[in-house]
């Protein structure tokens, strides 16, 4: 037993917060927040030098080959300053879509060129009826000769309206199959005709949300990710990787929520001394410290278990990081807001920009109660 | 990073199961929360428990050998400990003063003497011990105690009153905090006192709690002569042995605490399936579930808390005041743990056990009482806030309070 980061790891964090800080200054963030596109091709062009977006991808396409903890230091460091843009996208849902389900040539095609940050891509997931669940996938995949037909719409699509490729999931068999059977990946090209994607105006506007709409959109044989009707699985694991990144942003986020509120709550004075001297705002402070050590405590639990663990366990410990880590950022941004009090309510301070994308993880890959819901159905059956 | 045993711990870890198994009665029954009824019967199984433990070589075992230990990690000590937790908890905790406080204590801070004394005897059952700290006017502000010791003649004469004293009716020895220089400051006049129970002048008084059973009691001392060599460390050092020496042993508390827990949620969940409402069982209702769920959680953040702290401390780290968040972290959830637990039984949460209609023989009616007490006991939440707020953030101190220390 061992449960620390690593001495490499300790380094991959040094300069993700260097470069994080210099690279993507509040000044930054706040642009992007207003910008459509959400992100400038100057920064993630650095963040392809320092090669973050090679991470994941195996050696033979062109990456690194590294564990999703060493991914996860960097992700921690970049929700600490509320890094937009489509590396989330890109690096964890439609990366590890192509590396999970991809057949040689699709994972030829696609993954060197996302190493070195040439094509961007995300994961269509969510439907208009499915709510906080991540299982309900009824879009409608019509058989079209060695092809099929794609018809529905996809919603909460991140960063759709800048990729190159899109991975949706829909639903190929829908007669006598259960929940996650009969469901196909499809590799579509957002270009490509009676394919419609719009922008929606997300709460956090540095993590873009897209509608993203379906008409009669043809898929050749070649386009199907993987094999047809086996993408429930391969999806799963790519979700547990997403879930666990996000739990790492959320970590990031609500450390530095904490230390927002702790350094101002010594500075601030009210009634003749510094606000933290009042046990109302001392205990908020500290219940923040103990929830976001615990977070990350159960972060570094889950992240091992992807790499390291047995699937079971990697699943499991998936949905109770979600569940927590996600709580853990909306709780310390929310007290955060209070211990700031008017200055937390206003634009000009940077609380609301973690508040908000709090708020946009916390639903994101499943909400707390659907990942509830997912251990209870583990441990309880 | 890594989360596993080692192959070696793996391996000993069945090794003690093994033994465990054996040397448990045939009609012991880990699935009831009490299996000893009286006080004397308690005791005395607590002690022959932790005798065969020694025998085995399964006492102590992060404890040098010269004073009675095995001379290994930590990490044997808590495999062993987790382990007698999902099995026979009960067995250990007339221990928890004895092993959580007293022994470190003494491993870290007592004296050669003291320690080829009283270590042993703690390791083969021969004492438990108490812990006589608090006094009705020093609870949170412990440091605030009056029990005086006065030094006369090789001894020193005790007087006071102690309260809330965990296992005193058990106890063979108590550490004791007592003041021997009312001129000092507050903190710097206490000094730290090893009390044997059976000296003239020291009577036990118990206090019945709130689930109806007796673990705690008053201490009363009128004239007790304690010889002097049984002062740890110096005279006016007190303070400062009573608040380091708790954090040594505090992780183990912490991964015990979870493995006690995880073994209650499989007992929540058993109680969730055969209890129904409205005919149906309550481990179908969508909030229930939610529920169950919620309390797994909290108990795996507990777990990889507490076993990302034993990790560093593994690996030469010294624990500081962020241990506060392991009290934080096995008391608050336990008291919503045991809250939802009978929340899912309706009206019958009120039948305790001995009734064909008690659940589980009113194991979740007897825990929530219980744990209304793990938010007081070793320090309120308040004082863990405190704690973490002014040490571990920096934040200030209320001026009221820095106004009366200087
Ligand atoms: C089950 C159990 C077992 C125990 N066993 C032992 C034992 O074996 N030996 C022993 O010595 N003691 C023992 N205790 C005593 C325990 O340590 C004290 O009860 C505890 O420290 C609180 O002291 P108090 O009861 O006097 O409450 P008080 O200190 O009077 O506290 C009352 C309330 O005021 C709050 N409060 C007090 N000071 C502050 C502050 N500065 N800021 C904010 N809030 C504050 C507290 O948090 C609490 O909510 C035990 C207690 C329990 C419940």
């Amino acid at each position: 037993m061992d449960i620390k980061l690593n001495e490499d790891q300790i380094e991959i964090a040094r300069q993700a917060r260097r470069f994080c800080e210099n690279e993507s200054p509040t000044e930054y963030v706040r642009a992007m927040f207003e910008d459509e596109r959400g992100f400038t091709d100057e920064i993630w062009g650095k963040m392809v030098e320092m090669g973050w977006t090679a991470m994941r991808i195996p050696e033979a396409h062109g990456g690194l080959d590294m564990d999703l903890m060493d991914l996860a230091v960097i992700l921690e460091e970049m929700g600490r300053t509320v890094v937009p843009g489509p590396f989330f996208s890109t690096v964890l849902l439609a990366a590890e879509a192509i590396m999970e389900a991809g057949s040689g040539s699709q994972k030829e095609a696609y993954l060197p060129g996302i190493a070195e940050g040439k094509i961007k891509g995300t994961l269509a997931l969510h439907e208009a009826e499915g709510g906080g669940d991540l299982g309900h996938i009824e879009m409608d995949a019509r058989p079209d000769g060695d092809g099929f037909v794609l018809n529905g719409t996809k919603l909460y699509v991140p960063d759709a309206h800048v990729a190159d490729f899109i991975v949706c999931a829909a639903r190929t068999e829908s007669e006598n199959v259960s929940a996650g059977e009969g469901i196909t990946l499809f590799l579509v090209d957002p270009k490509a005709e009676g394919v419609s994607v719009s922008l929606l105006p997300s709460m956090d506007g540095t993590r873009k949300l897209c509608a993203v709409e379906f008409k009669e959109v043809r898929i050749g044989a070649e386009e199907i990710l993987g094999e047809a009707g086996k993408g429930w699985e391969p999806l799963c694991r790519v979700l547990q990787r997403g879930q666990v990144g996000l739990c790492a942003e959320c970590l990031g986020g609500a450390q530095r929520a904490m230390e927002i509120a702790t350094e101002y709550a010594k500075v601030r004075v009210q009634f003749d001394q510094p606000i933290g001297a009042f046990q109302a705002v001392k205990h908020r402070c500290a219940q923040m410290y103990v929830e976001v050590e615990s977070a990350r405590s159960i972060l570094y639990w889950a992240a091992w278990a992807q790499d390291h663990g047995n699937p079971e366990e990697a699943v499991l410990a998936a949905s109770v990081a979600k569940a927590y880590c996600s709580t853990v950022y909306r709780n310390a941004t929310t007290s955060a807001i209070q211990v700031l009090g008017g200055t937390g309510f206003s634009w000009e301070h940077d609380i609301h920009l973690y508040l908000k994308r709090a708020k946009a993880n916390e639903v994101a890959l499943g909400d707390p109660v659907y990942h509830r819901e997912q251990v209870a159905q583990f441990i309880v059956g | 990073m890594d989360f596993e045993f080692t192959p070696e711990q793996g391996a000993f870890k069945e090794e003690f199961l093994s033994w465990l198994k054996k040397d448990l009665p045939d009609d012991w029954d880990p699935t009831r929360y009490r299996n000893l009824d009286s006080t004397e019967e308690w005791a005395r199984a607590h002690k022959d428990f932790q005798g065969r433990l020694y025998e085995a070589a399964y006492a102590g075992l992060h404890y040098p050998m010269e004073y009675g230990g095995q001379g290994r990690t930590l990490m044997e000590e808590v495999i062993v400990l987790q382990t007698v937790a999902t099995t026979c908890v009960e067995l250990r905790m007339p221990g928890v003063i004895t092993f959580g406080m007293a022994a470190p204590t003494i491993q870290y801070c007592g004296n050669e003497e003291q320690k080829k004394e009283f270590l042993p005897k703690m390791l083969d059952g021969t004492h438990i011990w108490c812990q006589g700290f608090s006094e009705p006017n020093a609870g949170s502000d412990v440091a605030n105690v009056s029990t005086r010791a006065v030094k006369d003649n090789g001894h020193y004469i005790v007087n006071g009153q102690k309260t809330w004293t965990s296992f005193a009716h058990m106890a063979d020895y108590c550490i004791l905090l007592v003041r021997t220089d009312p001129d000092a400051k507050k903190h710097k006049g206490l000094s730290y006192l090893l009390l044997d129970m059976k000296l003239p002048g020291v009577e036990v008084r118990p206090i019945i709690q709130i689930t109806g059973e007796q673990d705690f009691n008053e201490l009363y001392m009128e004239d007790v002569r304690v010889p002097v060599e049984m002062l740890v460390g110096n005279e006016g050092d007190g303070w400062r042995i009573a608040i380091t020496t708790l954090m040594f042993e505090r992780v183990i508390g912490d991964v015990t605490m979870a493995a006690v827990y995880q073994k209650n949620i499989e007992r929540m969940i058993e109680m969730a399936k055969q209890s129904k409402r409205a005919g149906k069982p309550v481990s179908e209702d969508p909030i229930f579930r939610q529920q169950l769920a919620q309390a797994y959680i909290e108990v795996m953040v507990l777990k990889y808390h507490g076993l990302r702290n034993l990790s560093h401390q593994i690996s030469g780290g010294i624990p500081g005041p962020e241990g506060s968040i392991g009290k934080l972290l096995w008391s608050e959830p336990n008291q919503r743990i045991t809250e939802a637990a009978i929340g899912m039984q309706g009206p019958n949460s009120q039948i305790m056990g001995g009734s064909p209609w008690s659940v589980q023989d009113g194991f979740w009616q007897y825990s929530f009482l219980r744990s209304k007490g793990n938010t007081i006991e070793a320090g309120t939440s308040e004082i863990q806030r405190n704690i973490i707020g002014e040490r571990v953030l920096g934040l200030p101190k209320d001026i009221t309070r820095v106004a009366r220390q200087q």
